[in-house]
């Protein structure tokens, strides 16, 4: 009982005990809860991880159009926690509400149905085009083939990729990035509440992974839907999700924004987390400087600014190098595309 | 009422079935002809229809056809009544011991019994040419001691090893012949015949020996097991129609060891067709009537491609069959086997059994399995026994094939399916089953080819099929025979194969490089 009050402190936020008594304190705006983990617990009986906790007396809520962030080492718990929201797995104990209803009482088939679900790689079939991987539910659901056409189309231009360039291909023809935009597509098809997302970009070269940052973002305002996304990249929480929460052990160490986790970790564990994250990721310009002769252009980087801003560059701007300058504004050399990319994977 | 209709149908059906009978034999030309030699007494002296089923494949196959009732009459040897049928270990060398031994225990354990015998002995002899014969004066195996080294045997050598050949032949005549090699029986004769050797062992009723004018030597301390040919008789057959006894009995004692020599000669060396080879025996010995021989259809021409051409319409009518016995299977093995692979991947604590069982019945020899079908009530000797047994051959590759290919589907993307709302059946029949198409035909096409193949062996039972002139041919000598049967076999294991690799190319699923 003593150690669950404790955990209490990181389980419900802050944010949620305060506000629900009228006394916000961090928060940006008042959410409706629309998919709520109540002291949810998984424990694995198969033989492998026999008796295990996967999953922890897990309490979290996410709000109307708010996207939360799971994130935590491989074996936190983090995915498991996720597939119980689309009753991939079912707890062993505690409740799941999504839209004020407890999904144990919905069928499942009709539930995930009205949650979209994208998984790393896009996990398209491979044997069905591009159109036919996204109008494939609207098909089960018994649409004309007029209107699935007119969706399709629809979604391919929401993820920037012309319906008649791309409709007719193949998974295998398209890039990752494109795979992974058809796997987002395909989770709009119903134009459903709620999206899954499970490690999304997980699988992409950095600069991709870049351009799709910033399309997620700009999609999630056009779209407006409630977001749970399993990621292990820090960063990427902290850039796509309203709220972060890190799991550790299956127990949900904290839950907070970007800056509760800077200016408030709750233990020793977050702390070291934000901070390991942050020496990975804040990776230097200075470690991919060719030095030497230096490229023109102007707006030159900086041999101190993060590495994720030449990323930004390149991927802005079809060049193949780009000049760097030193702290005194010298120019020493240059970065070019596969500089970048070594240093940043 | 019901009663009386299901009696009257089973009336119908005794009628009926008593309106026929049925003659079996062994696939080699002496089995045959005495197959054809009963059915055309028969023919003669009954009112029976006769349906002949000659060349079945082997021991095991007659006697099981035979007890089940899918023949009625089929020759066999009383050493081999005695030896593999009733598997009786005491060594008996009387001819008329075993002869009573094998009857009474048929006619107990079976309802089967053993008519009179033909008359000859098919066992082992040993043969010498005649000039040596003359020269020594040798007309039985004592008089080879007295010669004890001074000519040359040559014997088989699986004689020159067993204890009941060469070595329990030395210690019953007090022999010795250290002189004595071991030699491929086919070349035995040919040795013998140029000199190179002076004795050989042979069965008693060879054509060869009449070929090669070998003079055989009388066993005259009963050392070689008895093997008389005896109608082989079902005792319900006799019992309802006594006179299908009388017409064999007629049949007693007419053969001895030399005749039967000349009627395999006249078969095997001179190609007369067998039903015109027993019929002028018959006729010669006035046990039918003096008739036109029925034309043969098959007036021999040579050269191999003016026979193909001859026989090109039976091919014709065999390549069908095969095809029928082939594919028929095929699609069973299919419509069982691909449920049974999909059933697997969902409760997997049965997988391994059913790949176990699968796996066991593809490591019986074809004969065997084959020869397992006949008593099955409802299959019996012919078509639907072969169609069984292919089927259960074709089994295998299928489920195992539609089982990994199931399980090899990458489970990310089923779970991306499973998550997008698909159910169980959607899963299977949009994800797993075109995702494993190419698997699964995989597995169909090795089915079907060794199904074309083992489909040649249906012949033993009866079925038909290109098995027919292979196995005709095989006993008759006559490789042009077996070419008209395995050429056409081989093509269309070959067409089988490529057609199933186009469905192969239609079926498979687009974008999966």
């Amino acid at each position: 009982m003593e150690r669950l009050r404790n955990g209490c402190r990181f389980r419900l936020g802050p944010r949620e005990t305060l506000a629900s008594k009228g006394l916000p304190i961090t928060v940006r705006r008042r959410l409706d809860p629309v998919i709520q983990l109540d002291q949810v617990t998984k424990v694995f009986t198969s033989s492998s991880h026999s008796g295990v906790k996967a999953v922890d007396e897990v309490s979290f809520t996410v709000g109307e159009t708010e996207t939360l962030c799971i994130i935590g080492t491989s074996g936190s718990g983090k995915t498991t926690c996720m597939k119980m929201i689309n009753r991939l797995l079912e707890p062993t104990s505690g409740d799941i509400q999504v839209g004020g209803e407890s999904i144990s009482s919905l069928d499942p088939i009709l539930l995930r149905r009205r949650i979209g679900y994208v998984i790393q790689k896009g996990g398209l079939l491979p044997h069905l085009t591009v159109a036919k991987n996204i109008g494939l539910l609207c098909k089960l659901e018994g649409w004309t083939s007029n209107r699935i056409q007119e969706r399709v189309s629809q979604l391919l231009e929401l993820v920037n990729m012309p319906a008649k360039d791309y409709a007719h291909r193949y998974p295998s023809e398209l890039s990752g990035g494109q795979q992974q935009r058809v796997g987002v597509a395909r989770a709009l098809a119903l134009d459903p509440n709620y999206i899954l997302m499970d490690e999304p970009f997980g699988a992409l070269d950095p600069i991709t992974r870049e351009g799709l940052h910033e399309e997620f973002l700009r999609l999630k305002q056009e779209v407006g839907k409630t977001i749970v996304m399993v990621t292990h990249d820090l960063q990427e929480a902290f850039k796509l999700g309203d709220r972060i929460a890190l799991m550790d052990c299956g127990k949900l160490v904290q839950i907070g924004t970007e800056s509760d986790f800077h200016q408030n970790p709750a233990n020793q564990f977050v702390k070291n987390f934000v901070k390991n994250h942050e020496s990975n990721d804040q990776a230097k310009v200075q470690r991919a400087v060719i030095p030497g002769a230096c490229p023109d252009q102007d707006e030159p980087l900086q041999v101190d600014e993060p590495l994720a801003k030449a990323a930004r560059v390149f991927l802005q701007q079809d060049v193949s190098e780009w000049p760097v300058v030193d702290e005194e504004g010298r120019r020493i050399g240059k970065v070019t595309k596969e500089s970048v990319l070594r240093h940043l994977c | 009422m019901k009663r009386i209709l299901l009696l009257l149908i089973m009336l119908c059906q005794m009628a009926m079935a008593q309106e026929t009978v049925t003659i079996g034999s062994k696939t080699f030309a002496e089995s045959r002809i005495l197959g054809e030699m009963m059915a055309q007494m028969l023919e003669a002296h009954t009112e029976l229809k006769v349906v002949r089923r000659l060349g079945l494949g082997g021991t095991m196959v007659c006697f099981e056809s035979v007890k089940s009732g899918q023949l009625d009459i089929y020759p066999e040897y009383t050493g081999t009544g005695y030896v593999t049928i009733l598997k009786i270990k005491k060594k008996s060398n009387d001819p008329l011991q075993t002869y009573l031994r094998v009857k009474r225990s048929y006619e107990k354990r079976f309802d089967l019994t053993w008519l009179s015998p033909f008359g000859f002995n098919n066992t082992y002899v040993l043969a010498v040419r005649q000039e040596v014969a003359k020269r020594y004066s040798l007309s039985s195996i004592s008089d080879l001691k007295n010669i004890d080294g001074k000519i040359k045997p040559g014997v088989s050598h699986e004689f020159l090893n067993r204890p009941d050949g060469f070595p329990g032949l030395r210690d019953a005549y007090g022999f010795h012949f250290p002189n004595v090699t071991g030699m491929e029986h086919g070349l035995a004769y040919q040795a013998i015949a140029s000199g190179k050797i002076d004795l050989i062992d042979a069965f008693s009723t060879d054509g060869e020996l009449l070929r090669y004018k070998l003079h055989p030597l009388r066993d005259d301390r009963q050392f070689f097991p008895p093997y008389y040919a005896c109608p082989v008789v079902r005792q319900e057959l006799l019992r309802a129609h006594p006179e299908v006894r009388t017409a064999l009995e007629r049949l007693g004692f007419v053969i001895n060891d030399q005749t039967m020599q000349r009627l395999n000669y006249s078969v095997q060396e001179e190609k007369v067709p067998i039903p015109e080879a027993v019929s002028r025996f018959l006729q010669n010995n006035d046990l039918i009537e003096k008739t036109q021989i029925a034309e043969d259809d098959e007036e021999r021409q040579d050269g191999f491609f003016a026979m193909m051409w001859q026989r090109r319409l039976k091919t014709l009518s065999l390549t069908r069959r095969h095809i029928y016995l082939a594919m028929a299977s095929l699609f069973l093995a299919i419509g069982f086997g691909v449920p049974v692979g999909i059933l697997i991947t969902r409760y997997d604590s049965l997988a391994q059994p059913v790949l176990t069982i699968s796996g066991i019945i593809q490591t019986i020899p074809s004969i065997a399995l084959l020869a397992f079908m006949i008593p099955v009530p409802g299959l019996g000797l012919g078509v639907k026994s072969a169609i069984c047994a292919l089927f259960l051959y074709a089994l295998l590759p299928i489920i195992r094939n539609t089982y990994t290919g199931i399980q090899e589907v990458d489970a990310q993307l089923l779970e991306a399916a499973r998550g997008m709302g698909l159910t169980d059946r959607q899963l299977l029949t949009i994800v797993e089953l075109p995702l494993a198409t190419r698997t699964i035909m995989a597995g169909i096409r090795t089915s079907a080819v060794i199904n074309v193949g083992v489909a040649t062996l249906a012949a033993f039972i009866g079925a038909g099929g290109l098995g027919d002139p292979i196995v005709t041919g095989l006993q008759l000598n006559d490789t042009d025979l077996i070419l008209a049967g395995a050429i056409p076999a081989a093509l269309l294991a070959i067409v089988v194969d490529q057609l199933l690799g186009l469905i192969e190319r239609i079926l498979a699923p687009k974008g999966m490089e």
